[in-house]
């Protein structure tokens, strides 16, 4: 069958869900091959890929290749296209490694296609557009087909591959260096799920008021096991951390249940969750866009019927 | 210093733009504009020319003749010129053949900086920026929520709030910044802007002034295709209850219902 290469994404050692998500969707495709790209490789790692499908680990995990921003990855993907001539290369959809895909696409002459939900048949992506509101089924007519799939797309299953490692040597361009990551500040890397991946996000805007009652928002997370977002009103106000914004200039989420409190769901808001399965809003404005798709919505104070359910939740667990 | 800055007209996403027969976005009758994002990419240039009055600022667009309108809109906002390329033959063109042909515009104005948007309103897809990276074989530095220039040194620097940290990047110019709407408000046209817009030279280049053979770009050319497309349904609207002191209950119903908790 034909070689499928996944782009490992990780963090500090661990791989990340979406690679296991994109390797459940490469054995439908072909034969996974994972690329682990940068330094963190490890035995555990290596079996975890194969757990979930991965015949064969590319490993170049030289520190270089995470010093020079985007450009090495790219390097190393373009030599391990033209040495193993892939089916296809799947990324995930993520800001960095779009950028990946944009560089590899100009150095194979590849098409590419960004923000699929799904690949099916013949490499045919299902790809979500206009903030969630239209889907068109795309494919690549030339060159090695490169896909950056959304999270949260495809329902993990773990099928043993061999997970054979094969040790690639890339020698990084000088022209790859010419942008340096001087420095990097890890942000705290708390016990809630990560936004993109968590199954339940709930999120707070404007209505939430302050940046200490964002606690009220918190404990819902928690008792839910969820994920915590905001609108960018939010996060401009300084009220939550930039990188939990929901929306078109932050992140996308496609959760099973979204809970809107105090977000009235304005175009660039709902862009980055209207594709959830379920969507719930507490709001105090009946006339509240996000009320227009919410398929369970309180009209009331957010610091009533927020804590409110929260401890009902508590009660029934 | 020289700076370029990218810009897209795109259709008004407000106005719900749809679909011709062969898969285009359809700009008939939809209202179009300078894309919002790569206002903050103009405001960041205008903010390098305050600061060093000898830079020189370009706005490129490729895009059919309804796209000088964009140009137009970012000289009002300040900057001195504009250069508008079209060429019928770039119609439907994809991701790579557009930045195939912003690379050999940028070629000729020959930038130390060359400014773009995160994403386009539109398309959306954060391609281009890292594109014309590679094209132009130039560092790139992109999603930034803070730029400084140093014409004196020629580096730039950015701040990015990445996922797993914030991470600061360098890199000598010529380079390629795409910068995000956390930079800050981008400047509104003033009337005097405005009129002295009109007065500004706008250039319009064709695929031979730039020597570009028009079959590396278009429908005929892309590197994808779209089969069909369809509008996911739009979600309607549930129960909406007014709390009467219990909706936090009745929420909790709702999710232990739907077995969420
Ligand atoms: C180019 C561009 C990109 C953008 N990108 C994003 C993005 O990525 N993400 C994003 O979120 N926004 C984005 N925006 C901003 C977006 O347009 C809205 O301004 C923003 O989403 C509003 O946030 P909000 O809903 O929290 O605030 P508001 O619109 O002010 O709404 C607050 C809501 O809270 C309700 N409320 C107030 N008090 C209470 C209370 N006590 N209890 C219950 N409800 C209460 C109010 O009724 C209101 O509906 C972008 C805008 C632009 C132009
Ligand atoms: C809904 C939709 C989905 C698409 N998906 C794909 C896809 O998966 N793969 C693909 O190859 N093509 C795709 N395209 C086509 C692609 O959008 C266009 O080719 C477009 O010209 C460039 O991509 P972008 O709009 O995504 O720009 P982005 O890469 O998101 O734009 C980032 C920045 O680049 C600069 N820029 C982009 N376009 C121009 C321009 N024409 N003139 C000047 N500066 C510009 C601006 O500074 C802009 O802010 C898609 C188009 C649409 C409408």
């Amino acid at each position: 069958m034909s070689e499928i290469l996944v782009l490992v994404e990780h963090v500090e050692g661990q791989v990340k869900k979406v690679t296991l998500e994109l390797l459940t969707l490469a054995r439908t495709l072909g034969t996974p091959s994972a690329v682990w790209a940068g330094p963190g490789y490890s035995a555990e790692a290596q079996a975890k890929l194969a757990e979930h499908g991965a015949e064969k680990v590319y490993v170049a995990d030289s520190a270089d290749i995470s010093d020079y921003v985007v450009a090495p990855k790219a390097e190393l993907l373009a030599q391990l296209v033209s040495e193993k001539s892939p089916a296809a290369v799947l990324v995930a959809a993520t800001a960095e490694a779009k950028e990946i895909a944009g560089r590899l696409a100009i150095k194979i002459d590849s098409g590419v296609l960004t923000d699929a939900v799904g690949v099916g048949d013949g490499l045919v992506a299902d790809q979500s557009i206009f903030g969630g509101g239209v889907n068109v089924h795309s494919r690549v007519t030339k060159g090695t087909p490169i896909i950056a799939v959304r999270p949260n797309a495809t329902p993990v299953e773990a099928a043993a591959g061999a997970g054979t490692e094969e040790r690639v040597s890339v020698t990084v361009s000088d022209a790859a260096r010419a942008a340096r990551v001087v420095e990097r500040v890890k942000e705290e890397k708390g016990a809630r799920p990560e936004l993109t991946e968590a199954a339940i996000v709930v999120s707070g805007g404007r209505g939430v008021g302050s940046a200490e009652n964002f606690a009220v928002i918190e404990r819902l997370a928690d008792s839910l096991g969820a994920a915590v977002g905001a609108s960018r009103a939010a996060t401009d106000a300084g009220w939550y951390p930039h990188q939990f914004q929901v929306g078109q200039t932050g992140k996308t989420v496609s959760p099973q249940l979204y809970i809107a409190a105090g977000i009235s769901g304005a175009i660039q808001h709902r862009a980055g969750m209207q594709t959830a399965k379920t969507i719930v809003a507490v709001n105090k404005d009946p006339e509240a866009p996000i009320f227009e798709l919410a398929d369970f919505g309180v009209v009331g104070d957010l610091h009533q019927v927020v804590p409110q359910l929260t401890d009902e939740i508590s009660k029934r667990k | 210093m020289r700076i370029v800055v990218c810009v897209k007209h795109v259709p008004d996403m407000a106005s719900d733009p749809g679909f011709t027969a062969d898969h285009r976005v359809d700009r008939d009758g939809v209202q179009g504009r300078l894309s919002e994002l790569d206002e903050h990419a103009v405001e960041q240039a205008l903010r390098v020319l305050d600061a060093a009055p000898d830079t020189h600022l370009t706005y490129l667009t490729v895009g059919p003749a309804a796209a000088a309108e964009a140009l137009r809109r970012a000289l009002a906002m300040g900057g001195h010129a504009a250069v508008h390329v079209s060429d019928d033959a770039i119609a439907g063109s994809d991701a790579p053949a557009t930045a195939l042909v912003l690379a050999a515009a940028l070629r000729r104005l020959e930038p130390d900086l060359v400014l773009c948007a995160m994403a386009s309103t539109d398309g959306g897809t954060s391609l281009v920026p890292a594109m014309l990276a590679e094209h132009l074989a130039l560092p790139q530095l992109t999603f930034a929520a803070e730029l400084t220039v140093e014409p004196g040194t020629a580096t730039v620097r950015i701040r990015r709030d990445g996922s797993r940290a914030t991470e600061e990047l360098r890199a000598t110019l010529p380079a390629v910044v795409s910068v995000t709407d956390r930079t800050g408000e981008a400047r509104y046209p003033s009337f005097k802007g405005i009129m002295a817009a009109k007065k500004k030279p706008l250039e319009t280049w064709n695929l031979a002034d730039l020597g570009v053979p028009a079959d590396q770009v278009g429908a005929g050319a892309a590197r994808t295709v779209v089969d069909a497309i369809t509008a996911r349904p739009p979600r309607t609207a549930g129960t909406a209850l007014p709390d009467e002191g219990e909706g936090g209950l009745r929420l909790a119903d709702f999710l232990s219902g739907q077995k969420f908790v």
